[in-house]
């Protein structure tokens, strides 16, 4: 029987199984890609610690066999940047969605990428407010329908690889849940890249995007993401915006080096202090 | 256990509050701060800057008070010790992340040096009108630990106990400057590491498959584990279980937000400090904190060259607060005297814990400066009749 368990399953909390999550809903796919990616990068799962916000994929924080931590809205990202200058040994990764990483947190959103933070951020883009009942993102795209935009959003968009592209993310990567090995491949090689990692990945929200605005069930957004998506490795960040019904650029965009926050915070203190510059020791003050 | 002598710049200093609040923390073991500038208090996190990668540990300054407030929290569970420094505006920034450390059990420290408010109100200069907000100012029902220190030396030895007492109950600790507080400079005197007592984490000694993050034993504080250690634990703001699992049942959410409540009441008189002069054959007693405190000292000795039977109590612990001690002055004299830098805050809980048996007088202040201790004598002169 043991050969019928689910590879993944040994990454998940099975005692908080059934998820919360509707049916159709990308979000668990990603997480199936997580685990695998997991595996394939071998990574040691003991230091890795993944923090979420608040949300739908906020939730994902809690399903995860790892140290979690679902915090407040918008901070994930301030939260685990202090979870990683405390402990540097941590691999930290921030999985949360749209709204949560780019409009309440936007700001920490865009200082991390500035300062180089060494944090892998999975930002799962359904394109609009999901566990609140389908408000307005700053993503979601022009002319959909939205409960609180009801007559059609007029505002524009946030494109979000353009925008961490711009404020130093030294990898930046799209995918669709239509694209699980290659977006499992891409968290893979964010785990291995050193600074501010940015993948986002459209997934549908079928309850509340979708058929808002009559755009089909999961599968059809399956379908949808097949037809319309166009692999561009390297496109320029600032062509890759996303329309309600145009083609979704995916691939990797950025992939470049620079050093981190903390290789740039020792380098200088080391540099100004000299012999009175005391390395970090490790924090637990048990 | 005694403090790390790394942190401990023993010696006698001529500083002022902030920079002895800063001392404290560094002598109490705290490793890392997140911060955001915003006057008067800002020079607590600037020496921290200084002094932090000379003794082993790190300073971010971060892009505003939301982030600074849950920086903070990350590297509590990263396994520092950890404090973040503000003020009026910042301080009001800061209130969700009070609320989960309170609910998520993190131990820390928010310093706030207070300053004349609404808004933006006055920067430079002193108030004493973020007591209730200290106690109250996050959603839903919760209990932190806030400490008035009136004198450079009490930021130093005070911001140590507020560590401890973070650890001790993992709470957030509220440590309540004021403008004048922070920046007088006096005398303070740091001892040697060995005569320092620091609170270790709670840390747990379980095994991975016996340890439940939030499971108690009698004293209702359960242990921690840091990121990293292999416990693969979870924590969230929402309610939950002992396993640390949200469970969004009015069974769980009682059992919680009462233990949460519980651990600070139930040990209310043993966290409780506070300083008295001359209350035994008292009729009246002037209760102050912070820098009025030392007006009121003044006021205290003008009232009694004149015959006047009167004593005093400072409050070291505002929050939670020293109820039985008022009620049990309540019982014996006529009258206290509250004066505050404020339209009346503390007031109302010794009012509250006097319940009738002794009149309360209030001696508001809008802020900007200090009292004149011959406001504090009138009120005490009519109390005293």
């Amino acid at each position: 029987m043991n050969d019928l368990v689910n590879p993944v399953e040994p990454f998940l909390r099975s005692d908080r199984m059934p998820h919360i999550w509707c049916p159709g809903c990308g979000i668990g796919t990603t997480v199936n890609c997580f685990a695998r990616a997991l595996i394939e990068s071998k990574i040691d799962l003991q230091s890795l610690a993944l923090v979420s916000g608040i949300g739908c994929t906020g939730r994902v924080a809690g399903y995860v066999k790892l140290d979690s931590f679902h915090t407040t809205h918008g901070r994930a990202i301030p939260f685990a940047t202090g979870l990683k200058l405390a402990n540097p040994k941590l691999n930290v990764v921030v999985y949360s969605g749209d709204g949560d990483l780019s409009a309440i947190g936007g700001n920490h959103l865009i200082h991390a990428a500035r300062r180089n933070i060494d944090l892998k951020v999975i930002c799962v883009n359904n394109l609009i407010y999901a566990m609140t009942g389908g408000q307005t993102a700053p993503t979601t795209p022009d002319h959909s329908t939205t409960s609180t935009n009801p007559y059609g959003v007029f505002e524009p968009s946030f494109n979000l690889p353009h925008l961490v592209e711009a404020a130093g993310a030294v990898y930046v990567a799209r995918w669709t849940t239509y694209h699980v090995r290659q977006l499992a491949r891409s968290m893979s090689e964010a785990f291995q890249k050193k600074g501010f990692s940015f993948i986002e990945v459209i997934s549908p929200c079928p309850t509340l995007y979708q058929r808002r605005n009559k755009l089909g069930d999961g599968l059809d957004t399956m379908k949808d993401y097949k037809e319309k998506s166009k692999v561009r490795h390297g496109a320029p960040t600032n062509e890759v915006g996303l329309t309600m019904t145009g083609e979704i650029i995916v691939g990797k965009f950025v992939d470049r080096d620079r050093p981190d926050y903390q290789t740039m915070m020792r380098a200088q203190l080391a540099e100004s202090l000299g012999e009175r510059f005391v390395e970090q020791a490790e924090m637990v003050c048990s | 256990m005694k403090a790390d002598p790394r942190g401990v710049l023993t010696g006698v200093h001529f500083i002022d509050g902030d920079h002895a609040c800063c001392e404290g923390a560094l002598a109490a073991g705290a490793r890392f701060a997140a911060g955001y500038p915003i006057t008067p208090s800002t020079e607590v996190v600037e020496r921290f800057a200084s002094r932090v990668p000379t003794v082993g540990g790190t300073f971010i300054q971060m892009e505003d008070e939301l982030a600074a407030s849950i920086t903070l929290q990350g590297a509590v569970w990263g396994g520092a010790k950890a404090f973040t420094v503000t003020s009026g505006p910042g301080f009001s920034l800061m209130m969700e992340h009070i609320g989960y450390a309170a609910m998520t059990e993190t131990p820390c420290v928010f310093v706030d040096v207070q300053r004349g408010g609404p808004s933006t109100g006055l920067p430079t200069l002193p108030a004493q009108a973020d007591m209730m907000q200290a106690r109250w100012g996050s959603h839903g029902d919760y209990e932190i630990i806030a400490l008035c220190p009136n004198s450079p030396q009490e930021c130093f030895d005070l911001t140590i106990r507020a560590f401890n007492l973070a650890e001790e109950f993992r709470v957030p600790v509220m440590f309540m400057m004021d403008e004048v507080v922070g920046h007088m400079t006096e005398k303070v005197v740091i001892p040697p590491a060995d005569q320092i007592d620091v609170v270790p984490r709670k840390h747990t000694h379980k095994s991975v498959a016996e340890y439940l993050p939030y499971g108690t034993n009698g004293d209702l504080v359960p242990e921690i584990a840091h990121a990293g250690e292999g416990y693969k634990f979870h924590v969230t703001g929402l309610t939950h279980d002992e396993r640390g699992y949200p469970n969004m049942t009015p069974e769980v959410q009682g059992k919680l937000v009462r233990r949460l409540q519980n651990k600070i009441r139930i040990a209310a008189d043993r966290i409780a400090m506070f300083e008295e002069g001359q209350l035994d054959e008292a009729d009246v007693v002037v209760v102050s904190y912070g820098i009025t405190s030392r007006v009121a000292q003044r006021a205290i000795e003008m009232a009694r060259a004149r015959g006047l039977r009167v004593g005093k109590l400072r409050l070291i612990t505002a929050w939670p607060f020293p109820e039985s001690k008022i009620r049990e002055l309540a019982a014996r004299v006529k009258a206290f005297v509250v004066p505050e830098l404020n339209l009346g805050q503390m007031v109302h809980e010794v009012q509250r814990a006097a319940n009738g048996q002794a009149e309360t007088f209030s001696v508001s202040h809008a802020g900007g400066g200090v009292h004149r201790p011959e406001d504090i004598l009138t009120t005490i002169v009519e109390a005293a009749r």
